[in-house]
C-alpha cells in the first residue's frame, strides 16, 4: 500500500514537470514573436523589445526554460497585460468562484447521478428507465452554453424567478473571504441573506454545468448497477435468502460505486472545460472567463496562467480519486 | 462473427432499439443536409453574408422560417450552409485525430518496452490538461481562425484513440491465437495487419462515430467563445456568439443554430452507441 | 409424500438466434434425507435444473414452458415472489459452483453471513437480534464447518481465503436458515483434487448429522458415486436413467449411462481400455426428434427417431429412458 502511494505521488511529481514542459512549449510555437505575445496586441517597437529584456526572451531557450520554472516556483505567472496585474493575482483571485461553480456541479451531478442510476437498473426497461435514459444521453449531447443561454431567457429573464448572471449583488458587499467559496462563508458567518443571494445566482450556471456529468455518471452507474445485479455473488446473497433492499443498496451498489468513482475524475477535467462556457454565458467571474477574455484580447500570459492552474488541478484530482480507489477496494489494499 | 449475420444483427438492433434508429436518421438528416445544402437552401446568397439592412432581425415567417440575423441574412439558410461546415470539420477532426492516435497506439501495444513508455508518456501529458482549456491555450497561441481551431482539436483529441487503440493492441497481444501466428513464423507486420487491427477496430469505430459528434460540439465551442471561425463563416458557435448580443428580444436568432449542434450531437452519440451494442457488445459502458 | 417432486418440467431460453429447449420434460424425486446426485456432461441441463428451485434463472430470457416443480407440497413455480423468500435459504439451500465469483469480493465475510442470517430472520417474520447474536450465530456456523479461528475469518474479505476455505463459508452460509434440502452444484469442480476430497466428506458430514436431504449435481461419476446412495444420468435435457448407485455402477441400461461408466479409466483393471462416446451433443436449438440421444446410439432404430421414450421403471427402484431396454 504505501509502496502505491509513494509510486503514485512519484508519477504525480513527474507529470506536473510534464506540465510545466507543455506549457512552455505550447508559449513558443505560437507563429507570432513571444515578445509581442507577451507585449500584447497594441504594444509599439519599444514597447516590444523591454518586454523582450524583461521576460529574458533574448535568451538562449533552456535558460528561459529555467526561469520560467523557477519563476512559478515563486508564484510568478507574468503580467496581464489588459489588467496590468500580475497573472498570478488574478487566478487567486478569480479561481475560488470557478472552484465553488465547479464543486457545487459535481456535488448535483454525484447526488442525482447515482440515486437515478440505481434507480434506472432496478427499474430496467420500465418507463422509470426508458425516462432516464433519454434524459441521460440528451444531457451529455446538450451544448452547455446553448442550454444555459435557454435557461437564462427562460428563468431569469422571463419569469424573473432568478438573476441573469453574475456572481453576487451588485450592491452587496460580501465581507472578508473565509474559504473563498460565498455558500460556505455565509453557513460560517451564518448569513442567510447572504446564503440565499449566493444561492440565487449560482443555480442556474451549477445546473448548466452538472447536466453532462450527471448524464454521464446516471449511465455509468446504471450499466454498473445492471452488471452488478447480474453477478454470481447477487445469485448466491438471493439463494441464501438476503433481503432484496440490502441486496440492492449494499451488495449491488457497493461494486456498481468503484467503477462510477473512477470516471470522477475524468468528469471533473470536463467540468473544468465546461465552465469555460458556462462562465461566459452568466458573466461567472472565476478562471474559466478570465482566460476567454484574455484569449480575445489577445493577452497570453493569462491563458497560459490558466491552463497551468487547471492541468494542475485537474491532476491533484485524479491523484485524489485514485488514492480513494486504493483505499476503498478491499483488493488493492492488500496489494 | 460471418457478415451476413452480422448485417441480421445490426437491422435486428436498429429495428428493435428506438435510441438506435433515432441516432441514425438525425446523422442521415445531417448528412443530407450537409451534401444537398447549396442547392436546397432558400437564400442561397446569404450564406456568405450578403448584407440587406432593411430586412434585418426578422421574427419567424412565412418567408423566412427561422427569421432573419442583424444584417437580413435569411436564418434557416445559414444554419443549413452551417451544417455543411459543421460535418466536414467534425469528420476532418476525428479522422485526422485517430489517423495520428491509432497507429502510435497500436505500435505502444505491440511494441511494448521502451516504446510504448515514451508513447504512453507523451499521451499522459496531453491529457493532464482538459480539453477545451488546452484547445483555448493552443488557439490563443497560433491565432483565432477555423484552420488553427481544427489544429487545436486534432491535437486534444489524438490522446484518446493512442489510449483505447494501445488498450486493445496489449489485450489481444496476450490472445493465444497471436502466439500461435508468432510460433508458426508470421512475420509482425503481418500479425499486426491482420490479426491486431480488424479485432481492435470495432471500438475505435464507435469511438469515432461518437467524436464526429463531439468534434462538432467542440468548434461550436470555440465559435461561440470568439476563437474559432470568423464570421461572415455561418457557423453554429460563432451565430450563437452573435445572437447573444441581442437576446432577449430576438430570441429566435439563437435558438436554431443551438437546436441543430443538440441535433448533432445527439445523432452521432446514439449512431455511436448503437454501434457499441452491435460490434462491441461486452464493453457497454456509460 | 416426496420432499421434492419435479415433475414433466420444461424449460427454455429465447436467444436472439432461437429458443434454446434446455430442459425437455424432467421427472424426479427425493425423500427427505436421502441423496441423490445428478450426473451429466457439460450443457445438458443440470444447473439449469438446480437453479430452476430456487427459481434462480433470470427470467427473459428464461420461460417455464410446462411442468411443475413441487416442494412440500407446494409449486415452487407458481409462488408469489414473497414466499420464495422464505424458501431460499430456509427449507432449500444452494452452494455453487465457483466460490471465488459467488462472493462479494468487496464485502466482509461477516457482513455477507449476517446478511443471510439477517435475511432468514425477516423472512420469518421474527423480531431483530442484536448484532452480536447475529455475529457469534455467524462465528458457530463457520464453526461447523471446520474452519479454524471464526472471528478472525468473519472480518477478512474474500480474496484472503484460499478455495477451500471460500467453498466452506459458502457452505456455512447456506446452512444459515437449517434448511430440509441442500443442493450443490459442482461444488469441487473448481478446487484442487485435494481440497475436494475434504469439502466432500464435509457435504457428508453435514448432511449425515442434520438429516438433510441433497441434490449433488456433477459432471463427475467419481463424485457423485461417492457422496449419493441414488443416482440420475441426464442427457441434454432428459433424464435417462435413475437408479440406486449400486445398481447404476453394476448394471447401466442406457446406452448414454453404459457409455459414461466405459469411459472411466479401472485402476484394478489397467488392460481395460476407456472409450468414448462417439459424436458431440445436440443443438438445443434444434434436438434431435424422437430421443436426443439417438443420433449418437448404437442402438437407434424407427421408433427411437420419432417417440420420446418415457422413464419406465424396468427394476425395483430403477427407471430407465430407452425403447430398447426391457425389464
Amino acid at each position: 500500500m504505501l509502496f502505491y502511494l509513494l509510486r503514485r505521488f512519484a508519477l504525480a511529481g513527474l507529470m506536473l514537470f510534464g506540465l510545466i514542459c507543455l506549457t512552455f512549449t505550447i508559449a513558443n510555437i505560437a507563429p507570432a514573436d513571444p515578445a509581442v505575445l507577451a507585449a500584447g496586441p497594441d504594444a509599439g517597437r519599444s514597447q516590444i523589445e523591454q518586454a523582450r529584456r524583461e521576460y529574458g526572451l533574448d535568451k538562449p531557450l533552456p535558460a528561459q526554460f529555467l526561469r520560467y520554472v523557477s519563476d512559478l516556483a515563486h508564484g510568478e505567472f507574468g503580467r496581464s497585460v489588459a489588467s496590468g496585474r500580475s497573472v498570478g493575482r488574478d487566478l487567486a483571485r478569480y479561481f475560488p468562484a470557478t472552484l465553488e461553480l465547479c464543486l457545487l456541479a459535481m456535488t448535483i451531478g454525484l447526488v442525482f447521478g447515482i440515486s437515478l442510476g440505481m434507480l434506472s437498473a432496478l427499474f430496467k426497461d420500465r418507463w422509470l428507465d426508458h425516462v432516464t435514459r433519454i434524459f441521460a444521453v440528451s444531457g451529455i449531447a446538450l451544448p452547455p452554453f446553448w442550454f444555459g443561454l435557454l435557461l437564462q431567457l427562460g428563468f431569469a429573464v422571463w419569469l424573473g424567478w432568478l438573476p441573469t448572471s453574475g456572481r453576487i449583488g451588485v450592491s452587496t458587499e460580501p465581507g472578508e473571504p473565509i474559504t473563498g467559496l460565498l455558500l460556505v462563508d455565509a453557513v460560517l458567518r451564518g448569513d442567510g441573506a447572504l446564503f440565499n443571494q449566493s444561492l440565487s445566482y449560482i443555480l442556474l450556471p451549477a445546473l448548466v454545468l452538472s447536466l453532462p456529468c450527471l448524464a454521464s455518471i446516471l449511465r455509468v452507474n446504471r450499466s454498473e448497477m445492471v452488471e452488478a445485479l447480474r453477478a454470481d455473488y447477487i445469485t448466491a446473497a438471493r439463494a441464501h435468502g438476503v433481503s432484496p433492499w440490502r441486496l440492492v443498496t449494499v451488495h449491488a451498489l457497493k461494486n456498481a460505486l468503484l467503477p462510477t468513482l473512477a470516471i470522477i475524475g475524468l468528469r471533473w477535467g470536463w467540468m473544468m472545460s465546461s465552465t469555460v462556457l458556462v462562465e461566459t454565458v452568466f458573466d461567472w467571474p472565476g478562471i474559466g472567463l478570465y482566460a476567454v477574455s484574455s484569449a480575445i484580447a489577445g493577452d497570453f500570459k493569462p491563458v497560459m496562467g490558466v491552463t497551468l492552474i487547471v492541468g494542475l488541478n485537474f491532476m491533484l484530482v485524479n491523484l485524489v480519486v485514485d488514492l480513494l480507489y486504493g483505499v476503498l477496494d478491499p483488493r488493492l489494499r492488500d496489494a | 462473427m460471418a457478415a451476413s449475420r452480422r448485417m441480421r444483427l445490426a437491422a435486428w438492433h436498429f429495428r428493435r432499439s428506438f435510441a438506435s434508429s433515432l441516432g441514425l436518421g438525425l446523422v442521415t438528416a445531417i448528412v443530407l443536409l450537409a451534401l444537398l445544402g447549396p442547392w436546397i437552401v432558400p437564400y442561397p446568397d446569404h450564406a456568405a453574408g450578403s448584407v440587406n439592412l432593411t430586412g434585418k432581425l426578422q421574427s419567424p415567417s412565412a418567408a423566412h422560417w427561422f427569421g432573419t440575423d442583424e444584417v437580413g441574412n435569411d436564418i434557416l439558410t445559414r444554419v443549413i450552409i452551417g451544417a455543411r461546415l459543421s460535418l466536414l470539420v467534425g469528420i476532418g477532426i476525428t479522422f485526422a485525430a485517430a489517423a495520428i492516435g491509432v497507429p502510435l497506439g497500436i505500435l505502444a501495444g505491440t511494441a511494448g518496452g521502451r516504446v510504448r513508455e515514451v508513447i504512453m508518456r507523451l499521451t499522459d501529458l496531453f491529457l493532464s490538461v482538459p480539453g477545451l482549456v488546452l484547445a483555448i491555450a493552443l488557439v490563443a497561441a497560433l491565432g483565432p481562425g477555423i484552420v488553427n481551431a481544427m489544429i487545436a482539436l486534432v491535437l486534444v483529441w489524438w490522446p484518446g484513440y493512442v489510449r483505447l487503440a494501445e488498450s486493445k493492441a496489449l489485450s489481444i497481444r496476450e490472445e493465444p491465437f497471436i502466439e500461435s501466428a508468432r510460433v508458426a513464423g508470421a512475420p509482425s507486420l503481418r500479425i499486426l495487419w491482420r490479426h491486431v487491427l480488424p479485432n481492435s477496430i470495432s471500438p475505435i469505430i464507435v469511438k469515432m462515430s461518437m467524436d464526429i459528434g463531439q468534434a462538432i460540439l467542440a468548434v461550436a465551442s470555440l465559435g461561440f467563445i470568439g476563437l474559432g471561425a470568423k464570421p461572415p463563416t455561418p457557423e453554429w458557435g460563432a451565430m450563437i456568439s452573435i445572437a447573444r448580443s441581442y437576446l432577449p428580444d430576438w430570441w429566435w436568432y439563437a435558438i436554431y443554430p443551438g437546436a441543430f449542434i443538440y441535433a448533432s450531437v445527439l445523432g452521432f452519440n446514439l449512431l455511436g452507441d448503437g454501434l457499441r451494442d452491435i460490434l462491441d457488445p461486452r464493453s457497454h459502458r456509460g | 409424500m416426496s420432499l421434492l417432486e419435479i415433475r414433466d418440467y420444461r424449460l427454455a431460453f429465447d436467444t436472439f438466434d432461437g429458443t434454446l429447449h434446455v430442459l425437455d420434460g424432467i421427472d424426479l424425486s427425493l425423500e427427505a434425507g436421502e441423496t441423490l446426485g445428478i450426473v451429466g456432461e457439460t450443457g445438458c441441463g443440470k444447473s439449469v435444473l438446480a437453479r430452476s428451485l430456487l427459481r434462480l434463472n433470470e427470467a427473459p430470457p428464461a420461460r417455464v414452458v410446462s411442468g411443475a416443480i413441487l416442494f412440500e407440497g407446494q409449486d415452487v413455480l407458481s409462488l408469489p415472489e414473497k414466499a420464495m423468500r422464505r424458501l431460499r435459504g430456509r427449507r432449500i439451500a444452494m452452494v455453487f459452483q465457483d466460490p471465488a465469483s459467488y462472493l462479494n469480493p468487496l464485502l466482509a465475510i461477516g457482513t455477507q453471513m449476517e446478511d443471510a442470517i439477517r435475511g432468514q430472520e425477516a423472512a420469518l417474520g421474527q423480531a431483530r437480534r442484536p448484532h452480536r447474536a447475529i455475529r457469534s450465530q455467524a462465528a458457530e456456523l463457520l464453526a461447523s464447518v471446520g474452519l479454524a479461528e471464526p472471528q478472525r475469518l468473519l472480518a477478512s474479505h474474500p480474496h484472503q481465503l484460499s478455495g477451500g476455505m471460500r467453498q466452506r463459508v459458502l457452505i456455512a452460509m447456506a446452512l444459515a436458515g437449517s434448511p430440509t434440502l441442500l443442493v450443490a452444484d459442482e461444488p469441487t469442480t473448481a478446487l484442487d483434487v485435494t481440497v475436494q476430497a475434504q469439502v466432500l466428506a464435509l457435504i457428508a458430514g453435514l448432511v449425515a448429522e442434520r438429516g438433510l436431504a441433497l441434490m449433488l449435481i456433477s459432471h463427475d461419476l467419481g463424485v457423485v458415486a461417492a457422496s449419493c446412495a441414488r443416482v440420475a444420468v441426464m442427457y441434454a435435457g432428459t433424464v435417462v436413467e435413475e437408479a440406486s448407485t449400486a445398481q447404476l455402477l453394476a448394471n447401466p441400461r442406457h446406452p448414454y449411462a453404459q457409455g459414461l461408466i466405459a469411459a472411466v479409466p479401472d485402476l484394478d483393471n489397467p488392460a481395460h481400455k476407456p472409450r468414448g462416446i462417439p459424436g458431440s451433443i445436440p443443438n438445443l436449438m434444434t434436438p434431435p426428434t424422437g430421443c436426443r440421444f439417438h443420433p449418437r446410439c448404437a442402438l437407434a432404430s424407427e421408433i427411437c427417431c420419432s417417440i420420446k421414450p418415457a422413464l419406465r421403471e424396468i427394476a425395483p427402484a430403477h427407471g430407465v429412458a430407452c425403447h430398447h431396454a426391457t425389464p
